[in-house]
């Protein structure tokens, strides 16, 4: 088995995760930049992630021989500092060229205030400005629903952005048929807590078919599973899905996807 | 797969989660104090379980959600609680 991880913060996890995660058959990571549990206090915060996610972490996981992409911005988390946001956004073009950025993300709302839609509107501009992906996130629990309408109406406003160009991760059941007739592709984020389980995301795949649409663990700091992914696989084969079709949801299709940039290289498998 | 194939492979988990919403239901029972909207949205919530049309999971997950379509003024905050409540 192979696969993708296109959604995972590694700099929070230990080389045991890499270790595994390659034994799992994970080809290549993908690494949006992320809210580091606390506010960072200024711009060098930021200088230094983004160095982290585009120079130390690749090194770090091709240690295990994966390859390692990155996605960057201010997360939504910390939008609500509309000036702040305004000095990361503006340092990014500096890190936009280097070799493991794909694009921009993972950006949207968190509370859905004024002020994270006004940051998210200047990070859309910047990937229209640079030809950037987009990766979306979207928010948690309650205020999901509305969050994502929020975002799909920023999205569709700007006529530059090109729907298949945008991924919104974190869909679950009543938001995953909004995100899919619009055009966008759809990620499925499996957390054992929150977010979805693996059951429900082979329900989702089950009534939404298998197009524009990832898996991923968004392993990070908190409670999550790198594994997640090729454990999801093990839910298909209970379902007793073919090798092929489980092969295309956790690897071609994040392909597929991220090979939109040319920086993209398909992993040897 | 059959309805005979769902359920010899999730039954016995699934009666398991309904165990423990039913258990969480009698702690907080027994527990002393006032509850806050999260448990009457919880209770909304479990009625959409014996709904007879499909989509239960998707009508749960509306039955928590803020329904609302304006941005709010600021985040007071980062985290979400995992229901709605009109009060703010």
């Amino acid at each position: 088995m192979r696969y993708i991880e296109p959604h995972g913060h590694m700099v929070s996890r230990t080389t045991d995760d890499y270790q595994d995660m390659v034994t799992a058959g994970c080809a290549a990571v993908c690494e949006p930049a992320f809210w580091a549990g606390f506010d960072r206090s200024s711009v060098d915060g930021f200088h230094d992630y983004f160095c982290q996610l585009t120079d130390y972490e690749p090194k770090r996981a091709a240690k295990f021989g994966l390859p390692h992409y990155s996605w960057l911005c201010i997360n939504p988390k910390e939008s609500e500092d509309v000036k702040l946001a305004q000095e990361v956004i503006g340092i990014i073009p500096q890190f936009i060229d280097r070799p493991n950025v794909l694009g921009i993300g993972e950006i949207g709302l968190n509370k859905n205030s004024r002020n994270e839609m006004k940051v998210l509107e200047l990070h859309v501009d910047l990937a229209a400005r640079t030809n950037s992906l987009i990766l979306v996130h979207t928010p948690h629990l309650e205020d999901k629903l509305k969050g994502t309408r929020l975002i799909l109406d920023v999205l569709r406003s700007d006529k530059r952005i090109q729907p298949e160009r945008c991924i919104i991760d974190h869909v679950e059941e009543h938001t995953i048929g909004l995100v899919l007739d619009a055009g966008f592709w759809a990620g499925m984020t499996l957390y054992p807590e929150s977010k979805c389980s693996p059951s429900r995301a082979v329900d989702m795949l089950d009534c939404f078919g298998h197009e524009r649409i990832w898996m991923n663990s968004a392993c990070d700091w908190g409670v999550s599973i790198p594994l997640a992914v090729p454990r999801t696989a093990l839910e298909m084969r209970r379902r007793a899905w073919n090798a092929d079709l489980v092969d295309k949801v956790i690897f071609r299709n994040p392909a597929q996807f991220m090979s939109q940039c040319p920086k993209f290289k398909l992993p040897q498998t | 797969m059959t309805r005979q194939q769902v359920l010899d492979q999730y039954f016995i988990e699934t009666r398991h989660k309904l165990i423990d919403i039913a258990a969480f239901l009698d702690r907080a029972d027994r527990a002393e104090g006032e509850a806050d909207f999260r448990l009457d949205a919880f209770r909304t919530a479990i009625k959409e379980l014996s709904g007879k049309k499909p989509g239960r999971a998707e009508k749960v997950l509306l039955a928590f959600s803020d329904p609302t379509t304006k941005p709010i003024a600021k985040a007071h905050g980062k985290g979400a609680c995992g229901a709605w409540s009109a009060k703010g």
